[in-house]
């Protein structure tokens, strides 16, 4: 009896396998065709009108007063100042209540409560934490102001850290931990000395992220932070920031202003774009190791 | 010791047949390191150990054995309240462990972990340098000056036979080594903090056989200063490794006695078909 071979090109078993596949290939490319056109168009339009006003007074001169020349300075700083000062709030409650999440309460009736809670907040449209944030600060100290700015950013943060957080300590495996047990260290201590260090690098890329995530929002700064023409490092006064500058001078009639608009967005993307990068490669170099 | 030969003793089916010096233990010299007294064993409402009773001996090395799910393991962890990290688990009866019985609820378990050391099933070093790993356990109970604890490192890797290979590299990442070294590098770092018992939880199952017969080797040596409790799911190692040995089944104690004996001349049936290969 000779041994026929069943597995043939021609089957038409196969080949309808074949041609369903190839329609399902052509499908997949065409829509991350179309997912990323939109991002190649956005880039390319922000660099297209960005780059031109991008010059050394952008960073040296105050937003200017409309028909004026001028930078983005005072926005600059603004931004910074409001977003360490969100991320030095948010990131310590962040990790702690992640902490409590992965490795306290894991089995907790609690913890099951905060993970959906964070979640609810995690998807909270940012403009409702503006108004939050200016029922409890803003209206009792009567006047807007860079801490408040700083505690809506904050807000923002804590559920992101807290998710990345529980993450990443739920991957470290549970053999570690019996490890470090296993030669008399107190669960504290094992926390902060093994399952810190085998997650720092998860960790991090949660509080890079979560700065990407900040670093553009708007509405809740102009409920918070407001906006000011001028130079302030004073966090209990209005503060300006990039992205309440760009709304504001974007819809603005005057030139000089939609220009730097342009510049602004080009300048937030770029930060955006950069960290996400890094917290894509710390996470890369996680993996390999 | 080197690993042990079944060569020249092929009477039946391949039964492991344990070395001649084991052969000649008086019971009735040794001192019980550790006492299992009924002990019992729950994951919630399930009873995994029933009515376990046993010695383990001061300076001899006794290994549990029988078939996945008989509780050998469960037992293992016990000795170190290991299962302590897990809700919903408890042990009920007595481990008296140096006139102390360990299962007391107000035992300091940190302490008691530090003098009850274990080795698992997979290597797990610490996120750390080799030097750090090792170091790491000393540290927690010790103050030594910088000098002293080079000593201790470099005395804890030789004690594990992993000296010679990663004197060089110290401040390498552990978890760089491998598969056999890490395994060396946590007997190290076991050996460190200076134990009375070592706890071994299937040390080699992940291992190629070069590094077990390593691990081995060097279990036998450990005696001379631990008490030694394997897990294992393999025969020819228990025979080799130990001097007594636990045989379970079903969360119950089936046999115990000299290793030498229980390999030669089983009491109960159940052992006799377990060590012949007809189950488990």
């Amino acid at each position: 009896m000779t041994n026929t071979t069943i597995a043939t090109a021609s089957s038409p078993l196969y080949s309808g396998r074949r041609r369903r596949n190839a329609i399902a290939k052509t499908l997949a490319w065409i829509a991350t065709a179309f997912g990323l056109g939109w991002l190649i168009l956005i880039l390319g339009v922000l660099l297209y009108q960005g780059i031109g006003g991008l010059s050394l007074s952008v960073f040296t001169e105050m937003t200017p007063p409309p028909g004026a020349a001028g930078g983005l300075l005072n926005a600059i700083v603004g931004s910074l100042i409001i977003t360490v000062l969100a991320v030095l709030i948010g990131t310590p409650i962040g990790i702690l209540a992640g902490t409590y999440l992965a490795e306290y309460g894991r089995h907790d009736k609690l913890s099951s409560v905060v993970r959906f809670i964070n979640d609810i907040l995690l998807s909270a449209p940012s403009i409702v934490i503006g108004l939050f944030v200016y029922e409890i600060m803003v209206a009792p100290m009567g006047h807007f102001s860079g801490w408040a700015g700083a505690v809506a950013l904050a807000v923002i943060v804590i559920p992101v850290v807290v998710r990345t957080t529980e993450d990443m300590l739920t991957l470290v495996p549970d053999t570690l931990r019996e490890a470090a047990a296993s030669i008399g260290l107190p669960r504290a201590l094992m926390i902060m000395r093994i399952a810190y260090r085998a997650a720092r690098a998860g960790i991090v890329t949660g509080i890079l992220l979560a700065v990407a995530r900040i670093s553009g929002e708007t509405a809740p700064l102009l409920f918070t932070a407001l906006n000011n023409q001028f130079f302030s490092v004073n966090m209990s006064q209005p503060m300006p920031s990039l992205p309440v500058v760009i709304f504001q001078f974007a819809l603005s009639p005057y030139e000089e202003w939609q220009k730097l608009a342009w510049t602004g967005a080009l300048l937030i993307t770029i930060t955006v774009l950069a960290l996400s990068v890094i917290a894509r490669s710390l996470t890369a170099s996680r993996k390999s190791s | 010791m080197t690993m042990t030969s079944t060569e020249g003793s092929n009477h039946g089916p391949s039964v492991a047949v344990p070395v001649a010096t084991h052969a000649s233990l008086d019971i009735s010299k040794l001192k019980d390191k550790i006492s299992i007294r009924n002990l019992e064993f729950f994951y919630g409402d399930s009873r995994a150990l029933k009515s376990i009773s046993l010695s383990l001996y001061a300076n001899k090395a006794t290994a549990f054995i029988g078939p996945s799910g008989c509780g050998k393991s469960t037992l293992l962890r016990v000795l170190n309240r290991m299962y302590d990290l897990y809700p919903g688990q408890r042990a009920t009866g007595d481990v008296i462990f140096d006139g102390d019985n360990l299962l007391r609820p107000d035992q300091d378990i940190n302490l008691l972990r530090a003098r009850i050391g274990m080795v698992f099933q997979k290597p797990t070093p610490f996120p750390m340098t080799i030097y750090e790993n090792v170091a790491f356990g000393v540290r927690l109970y010790e103050n030594l000056p910088r000098a002293e604890l080079d000593g201790r490192v470099e005395q804890a890797l030789r004690r594990a036979a992993l000296w010679d290979e990663v004197k060089d590299k110290l401040a390498t990442n552990g978890q760089s080594l491998s598969g056999g070294q890490q395994q060396r590098l946590c007997i190290a770092r076991t050996v460190a903090v200076k134990p009375e018992v070592i706890l071994f939880d299937e040390p080699c199952s992940a291992l190629d056989p070069i590094s077990t017969a390593k691990i081995e080797e060097l279990i036998d040596e450990l005696k001379q200063d631990y008490t030694i409790v394997i897990v294992t799911h393999n025969m020819q190692q228990a025979a080799r490794v130990s001097d007594f040995t636990a045989f379970m089944y079903l969360g119950e104690l089936i046999e115990f006695g000299a290793t030498a004996t229980l390999f030669t001349t089983p009491k109960d049936k159940r052992t006799q078909a377990y060590i012949t290969g007809r189950f488990g």
